[in-house]
């Protein structure tokens, strides 16, 4: 290896320390008793935070590519890798209230550290190859965390969710195949070369293909169908995790994908994706409208939000307004969404809405930090995914897609009914019913029978300071933009 | 600085009230009030240091109190806020209703802390909304009085008041989003890619796009029409009303409908100045519309508070009648159109207290017989004299009579729109004629004849002996009594001071004038460009 190696290694001191995180968790899982094992989380959450912390110093360096261009780190890469890192740290600590003396425990840990680092490979890969190694890094550990409990929900969702992926994996191999065959190249800046000029139906089935892949680790519509089952199939910690991570890379992949090789591809890749992006936001709201229960709303939510975040990487190439908006809506929607889920885990045997607020009628602080989340997934001010959807939206105006601007501002406008309904009977509904349905008889008609009616406190501590970060975020957004995206 | 303290300082309160679980419920109506108090004490200290100078300051530059600070620098918006001749009104009227609906609240039975808190809220998101010189700035605040109405309502309402609360949030939402969009509009149409409104309106972007520029200002307008609300997006207004608590009611009509009306002038009219001149048109006729519309549907109300809802949407129209006014250039001067807009601004002030007023004394009519029925009611002023003044004061102001501020608004609207659109302006003021009728039916069914009171549940049950006894008579005829209480202390505390400040604006309209005026003059002379 020599110094040039040595250099470009350096710069990818954040992916190798989780990788270190993962190994040396691994290993130290082998040699610790089981009732122990808390201390292989201490690794995880150090590992994850040591990665943020060097993701973060190196943010301020200019663009580069390593490894003859196959690994590009730019500002995207940059907020991608500090937002799945403090992410994961996060989902860990809440994964911890389920896992905690599972006989498994290090391994759900592990499996998470891996996942993160495919994630952040997905967000990095600047080729074909490493897409699709990124893919199934990013793929496989989230397979068996979703069948962790080796329940019968979980073993569907897993079962589910493998199957799709290993169709779409297939369907991105197949579009890689086609865009080798075509352009001769792998390499994100050659392809964009060459691709204009490559055969149209080669090319077309190359773009539709590796869209395809990513798409689904995104979680899009129309290969979404894996995320309410996974979501209502594992705890919400692991629902959290899986619905929140993968997504930053996989936007962040479409994202590069988009901004360069396709950009100038004989299919009109741009339109497309905002074709996917609008499906999704309209297809899983209107999905959201009829649950009762917490985590396959919120499931839905999430692949309406990804129609949001599909809209900024459909004017990828159009505007210079993409790239901070890309950056503001994955933080602030990573915030929001780990925000949700860990409402959730706070009352971790309420399934229905009506359940969890009875779970927590007596917590009027947790309604209100509940409020705060729900309110920032809707979008208002002053919470970050509302700076995300302004920035979004001016993006996308910008990049020449009125209609979808529009369309995403109706779809706001319905994802207040089904998020209104949560915040409603939380905040209305059971601060007024508890002298009348709490204190009562517990043979009453309301939902509380049965529903142990205690909060857990790490996932409330989580939900706390999600809705301050989600708070601070927002109002403070000049703040750290200055910070991310120097001018 | 200050402006800063003003906005905050009940939130700040708020904050403290929610932090404090052991306050009891009477203290933290009492910490409401003074909170309230001490932030109308320092509207009133900025409006004595106010000088509203000859020339146009404030829309185009050098607003008092000004505060300038980088928010998200990408899109170039910012916390900007200051204090002109248009803004400097309706903050002391938020100010104004405000303190009034803390005082009413005094005896808020149900949950006193979280209504409290939840009132201090919307006070900043109001007084926010009308200090904000940045269009995201003035969305942030607009969208959170939203989200502080919604929890008002579904919380404290009656009747139907969740879906009320819903329908009202869904409107509204939809019209901020419009709104959002719009802003975004103005953004990109801009050469400096700014959200900034001073900036904006001293360099109007789409000035060379009339298409671009119309759409921009539909997308706009829709947004604060359903503010407004103007016909046909007033629908949520009634129900809204209906189903609030008194003091909700009032802080929606007296203040929130106005961010919709000070959009326009702040806004549509010096941003877009050209689209708004071409469109003006529309205005005075959305403007004539609702005023016929919100007249003739309050006259056929048989629930007094649905009636005041309407005749919000009447009144309402008066000002878009006068802002749509000033944008007719060619055929009326810029003195005429000057005094269109002075009427718009003076009528927002007017409507505030007006409405409040008559909001918090429907508000009494529910708590002593816990229906807003018109035949439920009558013969009031023999048991309740000062409540039947104070309704007359009320309902009369707001019917426009002379002396009080309805009619200085009013005039000066009809007088500065005549020129521009003649045929509107008589249509108009056939809206007086019929709200003066369903004022003057309305205090004769509730104030005169024999006194008919109707028996609230408790009082029901607390005069019956038996129980299944009074079941025949009830099926049959509702029980009314001949005793009616009059205001009690709270009551009277915060509905006559808001009587008697328009009282002082009808008979002493210099005091508002010296301030608007200049700030109107400017705008209009930005529409004429």
């Amino acid at each position: 290896m020599n110094e040039d190696q040595g250099a470009e290694a350096l710069a990818l001191l954040p992916e190798l320390i989780l990788l270190a995180g993962a190994v040396g968790g691994l290993l130290l899982g082998l040699w610790t008793p089981q009732r122990r094992q808390g201390r292989v989380r201490a690794v995880a959450v150090l590992a994850c935070l040591g990665s943020a912390v060097a993701a973060a110093t190196a943010l301020p360096d200019p663009a580069m590519a390593v490894f003859e261009g196959t690994w590009t780190i730019d500002t995207t890469t940059g907020v991608v890798r500090i937002t799945v890192a403090l992410a994961t740290a996060v989902a860990v600590l809440l994964a911890s209230a389920s896992v905690a003396g599972h006989p498994r425990e290090t391994e759900a840990y592990v499996l998470m550290l891996l996942a993160a680092l495919g994630t952040v490979a997905l967000a990095a890969a600047g080729d074909l190859l490493l897409l699709v190694a990124a893919f199934l890094l990013a793929s496989f550990p989230l397979y068996a965390l979703a069948g962790f409990a080796k329940d019968a929900r979980g073993t569907e969702a897993a079962l589910k969710y493998y199957l799709m992926g290993a169709f779409s994996g297939v369907l991105l191999m197949l579009g890689v195949t086609a865009l080798v065959l075509a352009t001769g190249t792998t390499g994100y800046p050659t392809l964009a070369v060459a691709l204009p000029g490559a055969a149209a139906p080669l090319a077309a089935v190359g773009v539709l293909g590796v869209l395809a892949g990513v798409a689904f680790k995104a979680g899009a519509v129309p290969v979404h169908f894996w995320v309410p089952d996974v979501t209502a199939g594992t705890t919400p910690a692991m629902a959290a995790f899986i619905t929140t991570v993968p997504k930053l890379g996989a936007v962040a992949a479409a994202f590069r994908l988009l901004a360069e090789p396709f950009a100038a591809a004989s299919v009109d890749a741009s339109l497309l994706v905002a074709v996917l992006a609008a499906a999704s936001m309209t297809l899983g709201n209107l999905a959201a409208f009829s649950q009762t229960e917490v985590l396959r709303l919120l499931a839905y939510s999430t692949v309406s939000q990804v129609g949001y975040l599909f809209m900024v990487v459909a004017v990828a190439a159009r505007t210079e307004l993409a790239v901070p908006a890309l950056t503001i809506y994955l933080a602030g929607y990573a915030v929001t969404n780990i925000g949700a889920f860990a409402a959730v885990a706070a009352a971790p045997a309420a399934r229905t809405i009506s359940d969890w607020t009875a779970a927590v009628g007596r917590r009027p602080w947790l309604v209100v930090s509940l409020v705060v989340i729900l309110l920032g997934l809707v979008g208002t001010p002053p919470t970050a995914v509302f700076v995300g959807k302004l920035a979004v939206f001016s993006a996308a105006w910008d990049g020449a897609m009125i209609w979808l601007v529009v369309l995403a501002a109706v779809n706001t406008v319905a994802s207040l009914f089904y998020y209104l309904r949560w915040i409603t009977a939380g905040a209305v509904g059971v601060s007024a019913a508890p002298p009348a349905a709490g204190d009562g008889a517990p043979a009453g008609p309301g939902p509380t029978v049965g529903v142990v009616q205690r909060t857990a406190l790490l996932p409330t501590a989580v939900l706390h300071s999600a809705a301050v970060a989600s708070l601070v975020l927002g109002i403070g957004a000049g703040l750290w933009l200055a910070v991310a995206l120097p001018a | 600085m200050l402006l800063t303290v003003v906005i905050f300082l009940p939130l700040v309160a708020a904050g403290v009230l929610l932090a404090a679980p052991r306050l009891g419920g009477r203290a933290a109506i009492v910490l409401w009030v003074a909170a309230s108090a001490v932030d109308l004490a320092l509207v009133a200290w900025m409006w004595w240091r106010f000088d509203p100078g000859p020339s146009p300051a404030g829309v185009v530059g050098g607003p008092a109190y000004e505060v300038d600070l980088q928010w998200i620098p990408t899109v170039d918006a910012g916390y900007h806020i200051g204090v002109d001749g248009l803004s400097l009104p309706l903050l002391a009227l938020t100010g104004v209703v405000f303190l009034a609906c803390a005082v009413y609240s005094l005896r808020e039975s149900h949950r006193p802390r979280s209504y409290a808190a939840l009132f201090l809220f919307l006070q900043t998101a109001s007084l926010g909304t009308f200090a904000a010189l940045d269009l995201i700035l003035f969305f942030v605040f607009f969208d959170l009085t939203i989200v502080g109405m919604y929890f008002v309502i579904a919380g404290w309402g009656h009747g139907n008041a969740r879906r009320s609360a819903l329908k009202f949030f869904l409107y509204t939402f939809v019209g901020s989003l419009a709104l959002l969009v719009g802003f975004i509009g103005l953004f990109l149409g801009g050469e400096q890619r700014t959200f900034d409104m001073v900036a904006l309106a001293a360099d109007p972007p789409l000035a060379n796009s009339p298409v671009a520029g119309g759409l921009v200002l539909v997308a706009i307008g829709l947004g604060l029409a359903v503010k407004t609300p103007l016909f046909p997006f007033h629908t949520w207004l009634p129900d809204a009303h209906t189903d609030a608590p008194a003091a909700g009611s009032a802080v929606l009509a007296g203040i929130l409908l106005k961010l919709g009306t000070y959009g326009f002038v702040r806004i549509a009219m010096p941003i877009l100045p050209d689209a708004w001149q071409r469109w003006a048109m529309v205005a005075v006729v959305a403007g004539v519309v609702s005023v016929l519309w919100g007249a003739f549907v309050a006259l056929a109300q048989t629930d007094v508070k649905r009636m005041i809802a309407y005749t919000s949407v009447n009144h309402m129209g008066y000002v878009l009648l006068g802002l749509g006014a000033a944008g007719l250039v060619t055929p009326a001067d810029d003195g005429a159109r000057t005094i269109a807009t002075v009427g718009a601004v003076y009528q927002m002030v007017s409507h505030g207290l007006l409405t409040g007023a008559l909001f918090l004394l429907s508000g009494v009519l529910w708590s002593r017989g816990h229906t807003y029925t018109l035949d439920r009611w009558g013969g009031l002023a023999r048991p309740a004299p000062v409540f039947a003044a104070s309704l007359a004061v009320a309902a009369f102001g707001s019917l426009g009579l002379p002396g009080l501020s309805g009619f200085i608004a009013e005039f000066q609207v009809f007088t500065g729109a005549l020129q521009a659109a003649p045929v509107a302006t008589v249509l108009a003021v056939v809206g007086i004629l019929v709200t003066a009728g369903l004022f003057l039916l309305a205090l004769q069914r509730l104030l005169t004849g024999d006194t008919v009171v109707p028996l609230d549940e408790d009082g029901a049950d607390r005069l019956s002996t038996r129980p299944e006894g009074g079941g025949t008579a009830t099926a049959t005829r509702p029980r009314t009594a001949t005793v009616m209480r009059d205001l009690r202390g709270h009551e009277l505390a915060s509905i006559v001071p808001l009587l008697v400040l328009a009282v002082v604006l009808g008979l002493f309209p210099r005091v508002l004038l010296d301030v608007v005026e200049p700030a109107a003059a400017a705008v209009v002379q930005l529409v004429a460009r």
